[in-house]
């Protein structure tokens, strides 16, 4: 007899709204944006979920996350299962609720999106993952198995690859660059929108693991892949550097003081608390005129970083319009809630510096929207004649990244002509002792990609060391 | 964390430490460089490795204090420990000259330094100039004193020590002399502006050893960034030596500037209320 689900979903009921603070108030320090929902919330928004028999929501999701069933035990308030539900596709919920591109992952397939407000996915698995603290329970591991695996980069993916090997029954050792963990969840997604708190219990939970944490470790002059093998003991090695070499705008004035890039404007305040200055020793230069260049998430956290270190006015200059912006659509609507002022279509000709030689002025000039290019987006072309000049005292340029130049100092694997590693769906490199994922193989891409590729390439060390094994 | 081995003390300012780091002993070469962070406060500070030893696990480096962060590190003993080092970064100093002037000016002496003993390990024939506002700031001059140098000159500003004047005096005398083929400078940009000026007079190739301000050194923020030959360079990453004639000085020095009125403010905040003032 088939199973009688006796569920009927809250139809008609409106999205239960986040808990957010006044944007007046909260964009003027570094608290979360919003505190999360209650179990109330929580399950009051489960109840509009259709539970569909043919989810698409779940098309949507790049790692397949079980949607309508974890979304089923909010239902049933086992929190303890939801999260086991969740984690057996990511590992990272707190952090992949929070930072994901719902409306255009999973929650913008989701039906009840086709005629009104999709079911609020990033919401509740974020719930659910914070529930952790609460419910969550050490996974176990598996014996040890004698193998050891190195990974470079304590990112997303990084902390991925180490999880799922830990609790396969590896010895994984991760070495970080920095003095602390977490890539760019550390010092490039700031705490207003991603406690540091949930990063650092994600790292806690994989020592608790096993996973051995190599800080201060640069991995390509401490050491490269032939010594991790020869020397260190390490039977395979996972690179998930990052992607995080900066660009430039390549304009006349950019290298005056005052003109960052978001990568330093981003690092000095989240990794090195500049923002507490002179508590915390790292300064930062507190804008009253900040212009940011861009139109992703980079951007957007740079202009409500400078907002929250006291700026007057924070205009974010696009080249093309709001429309083609590539950052989450609950990141743009933040900033312009908090007063960051958008102006399209404008694209930095030259920085000028004022007498005390910091940056005064930035000339800029207009663009307007010409031919798709080869990404789909109409490409933006300059309007003769359209140059015009804003006051600025602080400028923050983050218009993308390249490969992280320490990629090939690592190990000898093949590099594709962006200086990005060559890797195959499990992560396979040219060397079959490396294996890489995340940004380092993408180019700057999500969160929930690193971690997935991550996963993918844990699986596949697995299925390869413990093969050679069984020979 | 990283345990200070052995603390010494070269004169007012200038203090050598030598830590515990086995694995960074192994890999450390002249002209690299290590990042410092004394403690979770603290910001993160370069210094280049002034000498290493693999057998043993530790390396040196050589540091005057300037400011808030070198400041704290000078107050830090034997046995007491760094929250955290990391390295070996840049790269290394390839001097490719047989007969070398090391010209260093201010706390660039303690980079010229171990350079200037690399090269004469290596058999060059090596000359030295140590530059300074004063008697007072000329700093390491026992310890370039005992290398087996071809020449040494001192120039002060004021002439409290050595010659009166600026360290291209006797650099143009070595280009003019022909005792020197290639030249190797490191200290304030003013200094480093004009012995490169004197150097192309004389068509001798030169390098520098640039100082920006720095994060992370791993080539991740492009606050290090410098200007040379046209193109955007990370001193962490591709450097910290360049091809002085190709570099942009005007820029390095207004970068260098930006935080003057912060760094000003750390060490008032430092001498007044810091917990590790004791
Ligand atoms: C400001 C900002 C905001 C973002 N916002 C979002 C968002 O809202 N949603 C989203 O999905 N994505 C977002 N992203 C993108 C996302 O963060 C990245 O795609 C993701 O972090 C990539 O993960 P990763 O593990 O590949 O690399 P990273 O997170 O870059 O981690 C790489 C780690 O490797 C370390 N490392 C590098 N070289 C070495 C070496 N030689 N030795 C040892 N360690 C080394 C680095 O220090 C770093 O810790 C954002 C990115 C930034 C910068
Ligand atoms: C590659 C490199 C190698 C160096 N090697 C040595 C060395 O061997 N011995 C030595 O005594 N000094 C060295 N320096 C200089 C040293 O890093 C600075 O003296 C130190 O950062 C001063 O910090 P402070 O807080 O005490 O002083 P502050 O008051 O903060 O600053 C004093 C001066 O130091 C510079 N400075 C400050 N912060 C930084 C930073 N984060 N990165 C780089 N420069 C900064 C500024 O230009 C400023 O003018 C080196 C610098 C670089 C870039
Ligand atoms: S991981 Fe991201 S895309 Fe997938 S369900 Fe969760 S929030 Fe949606
Ligand atoms: S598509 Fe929407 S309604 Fe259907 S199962 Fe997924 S979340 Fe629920
Ligand atoms: S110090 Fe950050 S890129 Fe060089």
């Amino acid at each position: 007899m088939p199973e009688v689900k006796t569920y009927r979903p809250n139809i008609g009921a409106p999205r239960t709204p986040a808990n957010e603070e006044p944007a007046a108030e909260r964009a003027r320090d570094f608290r979360p944006v919003d505190t999360g929902y209650t179990k109330a919330d929580a399950v009051a928004e489960a109840n509009r979920c259709l539970d569909c028999k043919k989810p698409f929501c779940m098309e949507g999701c790049p790692v397949g996350v079980h949607i309508p069933q974890f979304i089923e035990k909010i239902r049933e308030e086992d929190w303890a299962g939801a999260l086991e539900t969740i984690k057996g596709d990511n590992l990272l919920p707190s952090v992949c609720g929070r930072v994901c591109p719902q409306e255009s992952q999973c929650e913008g397939k989701c039906i009840l999106g086709r005629k009104g407000d999709p079911v609020a996915i990033g919401q509740l698995e974020r719930f659910v993952g914070d529930m952790a603290d609460e419910v969550g329970k050490a996974p176990e591991c598996k014996p040890s198995n004698g193998h050891k695996v190195a990974v470079v980069g304590s990112g997303p993916s990084g902390i991925a690859c180490a999880g799922e090997l830990a609790r396969e029954g590896f010895d994984v050792t991760v070495f970080e660059a920095f003095f602390t963990g977490g890539g760019v969840l550390t010092y490039g997604i700031p705490e207003f929108r991603l406690p540091k708190a949930i990063v650092k219990r994600e790292i806690d939970g994989l020592e608790q693991l096993g996973v051995h944490f190599e800080y201060n470790s640069v991995a390509g002059r401490l050491f490269d892949a032939d010594e991790l093998f020869n020397e260190m003991g390490f039977d395979a090695l996972y690179l998930a550097v990052g992607a995080g070499l900066p660009r430039f705008l390549h304009v006349p004035g950019e290298n005056l003081p005052g003109v960052y890039c978001a990568n330093e404007y981003l690092t000095r305040t989240n990794l090195m608390h500049a923002y507490q200055f002179p508590e915390y020793d790292t300064p930062i230069k507190h804008g009253r005129d900040v212009v940011v260049f861009g139109g992703g998430n980079v951007a957007m956290d740079a202009a409500r970083t400078a907002l929250r270190l006291g700026a007057e006015s924070v205009t974010l200059a696009y080249r093309r319009t709001e429309a083609e912006m590539p950052a989450r659509l609950a990141e743009i609507h933040h900033a312009k809630e908090e007063g960051v002022k958008i102006l399209e279509l404008a694209n930095p000709l030259r920085f000028l510096p004022g007498p005390d030689g910091f940056v005064s002025t930035i000339e800029l000039q207009r663009m307007e929207l010409g031919e798709p290019d080869a990404s789909g987006r109409r490409r933006p072309v300059p309007v003769q004649g359209s140059e015009f000049a804003i006051p600025c005292d602080v400028a923050v340029t983050a218009i993308g990244t390249r490969a992280n130049p320490f990629a090939k100092l690592c190990a000898d694997v093949e590099l594709n002509r962006w200086g990005l590693i060559e890797a195959d769906e499990d992560g396979r490199t040219s060397n079959p002792r490396v294996w890489a994922g995340g940004d380092i193989v993408t180019g700057a891409a999500t969160v929930i990609l690193a971690m997935g590729a991550g996963k993918k390439a844990a699986a596949s060390i697995a299925k390869t060391l413990l093969a050679e094994d069984a020979e | 964390m990283f345990q200070i081995l052995e603390k010494e003390q070269y004169s007012e300012k200038v203090f050598k430490f030598r830590i515990h780091a086995p694995q960074m002993a192994k890999k450390a070469h002249a002209g690299q460089f290590l990042m410092v962070r004394p403690d979770d406060t603290g910001e993160r500070v370069p210094f280049t490795f002034a000498n290493w030893n693999p057998e043993e696990g530790w390396i040196e480096f050589i540091f005057m204090v300037v400011g808030k962060t070198t400041e704290c590190l000078s107050k830090l003993n034997e046995g007491d420990y760094i929250k955290d080092v990391t390295g070996p970064l840049g790269c290394p100093t390839e001097i490719t000259g047989d007969r070398v002037a090391v010209v260093g000016g201010g706390v660039g002496l303690a980079i010229a330094y171990p350079v200037a003993r690399m090269l004469c390990e290596q058999g060059k024939q090596v000359s030295v100039i140590m530059g300074a506002r004063n008697k007072d700031l000329l700093i390491l001059f026992e310890q370039f004193a005992a290398l087996p140098l071809e020449n040494l000159f001192i120039t002060t500003e004021d002439g409290s020590m050595g010659e009166k004047g600026v360290v291209t005096l006797p650099l143009a005398r070595l280009c003019e002399t022909d005792a020197i083929d290639q030249a190797f400078v490191v200290g304030p940009v003013p200094m480093m502006k004009f012995s490169t000026r004197t150097c192309r007079e004389h068509k001798i190739p030169i390098i520098a050893s640039l100082n920006p301000i720095m994060v992370d050194g791993t080539g991740m923020c492009g606050c290090c960034r410098v200007e040379v030959g046209g193109e955007t360079m990370f001193a962490c990453v591709d450097g910290p030596d360049f091809n002085a004639d190709l570099v942009d000085w005007d820029d390095l020095a207004h970068r260098q500037a930006t935080y003057r009125t912060e760094e000003a403010a750390s060490i008032k905040h430092y001498e007044e209320d810091c917990a590790c003032q004791k």
